[in-house]
């Protein structure tokens, strides 16, 4: 497609790196819609119209409530589901996905369960072992490579299913609400570890979330979803500096403003 | 797979990671306090992750080797100890006058093993077992897992196994006999009847029970068809596998020494024992051939079933669920 598209596409970054070409993306979702059922009676769509743009490198946050279709939109992206209408776009591969539960593969230990994905990869056989503790190292995890996945507390596992996504190579990470079942304590601690992550590898990042705070502390861009059937409702750019701790007051006032038009989204279905 | 787009693979401009696009025409968060770093500091987040590692990982305590070993033979001793006792007491009571000493049945395998009937008596029945065991895993397995994955195989096949698995081997034993006459071949089909229905039910029963996700995280990383089933489905269905397999043992020992005490297969084997003392009425002889079928079925089950499970489930964290 070489039209330009109604989606708004982020301006190029400040510091002007690749100014001159061709406004670039990692992900691409043009008027995308899916609709679940056979029968046209029965039929139930889940998202419509959506169009979203996503620059390398950015990490923009996808917010809504029960219903928007979050997990939808992000296997449409991971290419586990296809769209009843409009193109899905992610230019470079197959993106990594992170789910709530970490996923982790029980029976392989968490330098194993990383290799597997290197393994999938592709990566030859004599690079995976130092490939994965480097992985493991990135993530905090230095000594986690002989463990097993119940030995690992809740934090730990996802720190591990972050190594073990990078290691699929992609440069896009996709998140479903990966933070969603910690305490508040470890979540925070994870917040500072992928916002570290996402900059040490320059990864683009598409993190679903319905936790207002999490996604102005994380995002670049906060993306509001409505429900039943989905839609782009509305999207802010969120110009705070990185380092963010959860209680910045920046974080806290746009926050409440997000929240409000949430409030609103849902306050709309009360009616109907 | 979202459509791929070669054209655009050149890499686009990255973004510092700490520049931000400019807002279009929204002014928010501007006012903001722009507070950087604060307590929070790379050093200060290292620390804190491996302070809350430290804290949340699960404390796991092992007892010494020789407490775990007398804590895992004491119930079965006791519980042979027990038997032994009631025996000798009912026989001392003189409360049934058939009833041989428990002296007299050991004096009976003490016999058959002098004179040396017992081992290749033993020998042909585990031998036996063991063959259809292994042609019934082979067969049972695939049939299982062709199952999960063709629907309409299975809503066909599925009720027939299902049906079959009820069926006592006493009933297939005249069917396999007419059709295959008095040889080791009716022996075998017996076994295999018993046997590879309960393997394949098994085996697709392990694979529903698998987590969506695991499948799900398995596909995300490319692992689909072939490989997502040697690298995730199967060591993912691996503990309902186990459990498959053992119950297909237990179901073909069984069978074969239906098969055994009805047809006369001119090798010998336990069943015939079980025959030969039912037809000569000594009590002695039949209870020693119980004692060895019952000694076979625990020792195959303690000695490889048992220890197999358990290291499947440990790796897997769940070994507190099958016992220590």
């Amino acid at each position: 497609m070489s039209t330009e598209l109604a989606t708004p596409a982020p301006a190029p970054s400040v510091t002007g790196a690749g100014a001159g070409q061709a406004r670039p993306y990692a992900v691409r979702l043009d008027r995308v819609s899916k609709s679940f059922g056979s029968s046209p009676r029965a039929r139930q769509q889940v998202l419509d119209g959506i169009g979203l743009t996503v620059a390398p490198g950015e990490f923009v946050c996808l917010l809504g409530a029960s219903g928007c279709g979050k997990s939808t939109l992000l296997n449409l992206v991971a290419g586990l589901d296809h769209p009843t209408s409009g193109e899905v776009r992610v230019p470079h591969g197959r993106p990594a996905l992170m789910f709530q539960d970490h996923a982790l593969f029980p029976w392989l230990s968490a330098g194993r369960n990383v290799e597997l994905a290197l393994k999938l990869a592709g990566v030859p056989r004599a690079e995976r072992r130092g490939r994965a503790e480097e992985l493991l190292r990135l993530v905090r995890l230095p000594d986690a490579y002989g463990k097993r996945v119940h030995q690992l507390s809740g934090g730990m596992r996802q720190r591990v299913a972050l190594a073990r996504s990078l290691a699929q190579g992609s440069r896009v990470l996709l998140m479903d609400e990966p933070f969603a079942a910690l305490d508040a304590i470890t979540r925070d601690l994870l917040h500072e570890e992928l916002t570290r992550v996402w900059r040490e590898r320059e990864l683009t990042v598409l993190f679903v979330t319905h936790n207002v705070r999490e996604a102005v502390r994380l995002g670049q861009r906060v993306v509001l979803l409505s429900s039943r059937p989905g839609r782009v409702a509305r999207e802010w750019d969120v110009d705070l500096p990185y380092p963010r701790r959860i209680e910045d007051s920046g974080v806290t006032s746009l926050a409440r403003e997000i929240t409000g038009h949430l409030h609103e989204e849902i306050v709309r279905h009360a009616r109907h | 797979m979202p459509a791929t787009d070669t054209e655009d693979s050149r890499r686009g401009p990255r973004h510092e990671p700490s520049g931000f696009p400019e807002p279009p025409g929204q002014d928010i968060g501007r006012t903001a306090g722009r507070t950087a770093g604060g307590a929070g500091g790379p050093d200060d987040s290292d620390e804190m992750a491996s302070g809350l590692d430290a804290l949340e990982s699960p404390v796991s305590a092992t007892a010494a080797t020789s407490r775990r070993l007398l804590a895992k033979a004491a119930p079965p001793l006791a519980a042979v100890a027990l038997v032994l006792a009631l025996w000798q007491t009912a026989y001392a009571l003189n409360w049934s006058a058939t009833l041989p000493s428990p002296a007299a049945v050991w004096g009976e395998l003490a016999g058959a093993w002098s004179d040396g009937t017992l081992l290749p008596a033993l020998g042909h029945s585990l031998l036996r077992c063991l063959v259809g065991f292994a042609a019934s895993a082979a067969i049972g397995v695939p049939l299982g897992l062709l199952l999960t994955r063709m629907a309409p195989l299975r809503t066909v096949l599925g009720p027939i196994l299902s049906a079959v698995q009820s069926l006592p081997a006493a009933a297939l034993v005249p069917v396999a006999v007419i059709a295959l006459g008095n040889s080791e071949s009716a022996v075998y089909a017996v076994v295999l009847l018993g046997a590879v229905p309960s393997i394949a039910v098994g085996v697709t029963t392990a694979v529903d029970q698998i987590p969506p996700l695991l499948l799900r995280a398995g596909r995300s990383m490319g692992a689909g068809g072939l490989r997502g089933a040697v690298h995730i489905l199967v060591p993912a269905a691996l503990p309902g596998f186990v459990a498959a397999l053992r119950q297909g043992w237990t179901f073909g020992w069984r069978a074969l020494m239906t098969a055994e005490l009805i047809t006369a297969t001119p090798l010998p084997g336990i069943g015939r024992m079980l025959d030969a003392g039912r037809q000569g009425g000594e009590l002695s002889l039949v209870l020693a051939s119980v004692v060895l079928i019952l000694a076979v079925g625990v020792l195959v089950e303690s000695a490889l079933f048992s220890p197999v499970e358990r290291r499947v489930l440990r790796s897997r964290g769940l070994a507190s669920a099958a016992g220590r």
